[in-house]
């Protein structure tokens, strides 16, 4: 029961200086937006990557000569770059090895980001930097597009090589605005395609257009840009869960035949699949997030300081009210709590307010990459647990110096 | 001025009751302080025992030591030597919190600045001491009410100290100390911050609680003032120089 009245006394003087208070306040939000802000984007990201995105189809993993879109700099670059290209007769010596193992092996090569492929018809373009690539028959299904108008590419079309093109929602409505695109000539990088097909529209991924894409026989696209300078990625689908790991073994085994490695040489090439791209994310998602600890730490510690050095303040100021207290009969242990719980009060307060903060700002940027709204309870609680922490840690001296005080001294102080 | 003001009583018309039981008892003490390098002997071995009762003024000019043992009366203080005891419980030896305790229940304080918490409202003044001791709010609240009743401030219980006079604000004092239904009620100068006429009024208040069976010390370097209590203690240089009736 008293200690409902020391609370009651504790807010009562923190709305009495209403302006130091929520200035010592800010800190403390700042220091757990920060923290919050990011772990709420990289939740809702991770969130997404986890259920949504699915770079790959079901039970899919593919091989590549470079890691997954992880960004690699300097000498790590240097090492996959003198690894060998994934040539169209190693993928077909790998399709044929794995007959019987696996029927949906997509082939895929994407011209490189500085060619800047548009697509135009007449007089007409699409946003520049469209993604341009060769596959089969299988892309649909490795990429999980679906076909809307038309057909998709066909098996024949790879054999023989036709100049045809499906293209995405973004070209079919920067390109053909209120026309059919079905047998039309588009030119994509100074060759011109015959559409036949478009894709059903995907949406953006990472603020990145998925329907801005062209997509023709992996055959005409070596030709026309020549073989040499492209490497195929090669995505394969396991028929089930539960042969997955199998099938990987026996792809990995079929990919060391087609490059030709002897027992003792590593891998030359990188395998992966959603795991492994959700486990790529993770790494990044968990070194910004060891980033924004440090930051936050080190802005709670600075709010911590500005706790304890305001509440030094008040309890200088406040030292009569404290002697009147004590002569009154207030034990330590009430002055103590009383000023303890105002330092509490400011972090937690400030706490709340970063969380909020936070959590918005982190949805705003969850939202603005397409990932799903999430409010992490889990950081929330830590958060509250944290401020808690400050404003007992950094309250106590003040507060203990508070309870020491001298009666007689306190009270001849003006 | 509300109706219940008291009307000062003329010396010959003011009536003594018998003294009760003995509530203080003081033998021996002694108080050292150091300041600096030098030894302060503020009290020099004071016995005193004051009873239930009683109306009792302390006297002494600055540096008589009438503020150090006035600060050992209150349980504010312990002292280096000597015996200590209230109501039969030792307080030479008492620690920080069972002083409190003794403060809170036994003692109530009248100052001479008042020293109302100036945020809190006169109801929430006098209700403080009860907080800490413990009631619930709603006997709190009606006990400082009857309070503030009782030394005419019924009509004044939302008002802030700033919104007060100062007579009125002694009164808010007045009913703090005495809320709690203390042993001794310990005023420290109770005057000296008032003019002449409100300060006959505070003293009049006393005199009427001390007819309604209160013990009251009255800390003063005022003849006058001295002269409302029933028995003077006169100390100088840290040693009772006398000590009788008025």
């Amino acid at each position: 029961m008293l200690i409902t009245e020391i609370f009651k006394m504790a807010f009562s003087s923190l709305g009495a200086n209403k302006l130091r208070s929520s200035l010592t306040m800010t800190g403390i939000t700042i220091g757990v937006f920060s923290v919050i802000g990011v772990m709420t984007a990289v939740t809702a990201l991770r969130g997404s990557i986890e259920t949504g995105l699915s770079f790959l189809g079901t039970n899919m993993f593919q091989f590549a000569k470079y890691p997954t879109g992880i960004q690699d700099n300097g000498r790590n670059r240097r090492k996959y770059d003198i690894r060998r290209n994934v040539t169209l007769a190693q993928a077909m010596r790998y399709k044929q090895l794995m007959e019987g193992v696996s029927d949906v092996i997509c082939l895929k090569v994407f011209s490189q980001d500085d060619d800047l492929p548009q697509a135009v018809y007449e007089n007409r373009k699409s946003s520049p930097a469209i993604t341009f690539g060769g596959s089969n028959e299988y892309f649909i299904d490795a990429n999980q597009y679906t076909i809307d108008l038309g057909r998709n590419i066909s098996p024949e079309d790879v054999e023989l090589g036709r100049p045809v093109v499906v293209i995405g929602q973004g070209i079919l409505q920067k390109l053909f605005p209120a026309e059919t695109p079905l047998g039309k000539m588009i030119k994509i990088s100074g060759r011109t395609y015959t559409v036949v097909g478009t894709f059903a529209e995907k949406g953006t991924s990472f603020g990145q257009s998925q329907d801005d894409i062209a997509i023709v026989p992996i055959t005409r696209f070596l030709s026309d840009y020549g073989a040499n300078r492209f490497t195929i990625n090669i995505a394969t689908q396991a028929p089930s869960q539960l042969v997955y790991n199998d099938t990987v073994d026996k792809a990995i085994t079929a990919m060391r035949i087609v490059r030709g490695l002897k027992p003792e040489d590593e891998n030359d090439f990188e395998l992966y699949s959603n795991d492994s791209l959700v486990a790529a994310f993770a790494k990044v998602a968990d070194a910004v997030a060891a980033g924004s600890f440090v930051i936050s730490g080190i802005a709670l510690l600075a709010a911590g300081v500005g706790i304890m050095n305001i509440m030094l303040v008040s309890v200088t100021e406040r030292t009569k009210e404290i002697g009147i207290r004590k002569s009154i009969g207030a034990r330590r242990t009430s002055i103590l709590s009383q000023f303890l719980i105002e330092s509490v009060a400011i972090s937690l307060m400030g706490g709340l307010a970063g969380i909020l903060l936070g959590v918005l700002v982190g949805n705003i940027v969850a939202s603005m990459l397409k990932a799903s709204m999430v409010f992490p309870w889990d950081w929330a609680m830590i958060g509250i647990f944290v401020c808690s922490g400050i404003g007992v840690g950094f309250g106590f001296y003040p507060a203990w110096k508070a309870a020491r005080l001298d009666p007689i001294e306190a009270l001849r102080f003006e | 001025m509300s109706s219940s003001t008291p009307v000062p009583v003329a010396p010959e018309n003011r009536i003594t009751r018998p003294a009760g039981p003995v509530v203080i008892e003081i033998e021996g003490v002694t108080k050292l302080y150091r300041m600096g390098s030098e030894i302060i002997h503020a009290l020099r071995g004071v016995s005193l025992n004051i009873r239930r009762n009683e109306y009792l003024a302390i006297m002494g000019p600055s540096g008589s030591g009438k503020s150090t043992l006035m600060n050992m009366l209150g349980c504010l203080d312990t002292p280096t030597a000597g015996r200590y005891e209230f109501s039969g419980k030792n307080v030479a030896t008492m620690v920080d919190d069972e002083l409190a305790d003794i403060r809170n229940r036994e003692i109530g304080f009248v100052f001479q600045t008042f020293n109302l918490l100036p945020r809190s409202t006169a109801l929430n003044n006098v209700e403080l001491p009860l907080i800490y001791a413990g009631y619930s709010p709603s006997v709190r609240r009606q006990k400082a009410l009857q309070a503030l009743e009782n030394v005419g401030l019924a009509n004044r219980v939302h008002h802030k100290p700033n919104e007060l006079s100062g007579g009125q604000r002694q009164r808010v004092a007045i009913a703090r100390a005495l809320v709690n239904n203390p042993s001794i009620i310990l005023a420290d100068e109770p005057t000296g911050n008032l003019d002449s006429k409100t300060g006959v009024e505070i003293m009049a208040l006393f005199e009427q609680l001390y007819e309604q069976g209160n013990t009251i010390i009255v800390v003063t370097h005022e003849e006058d003032i001295a002269r409302h209590a029933r028995r003077i203690v006169r100390l100088r240089d840290g040693l009772i120089e006398s000590d009788g009736p008025v």
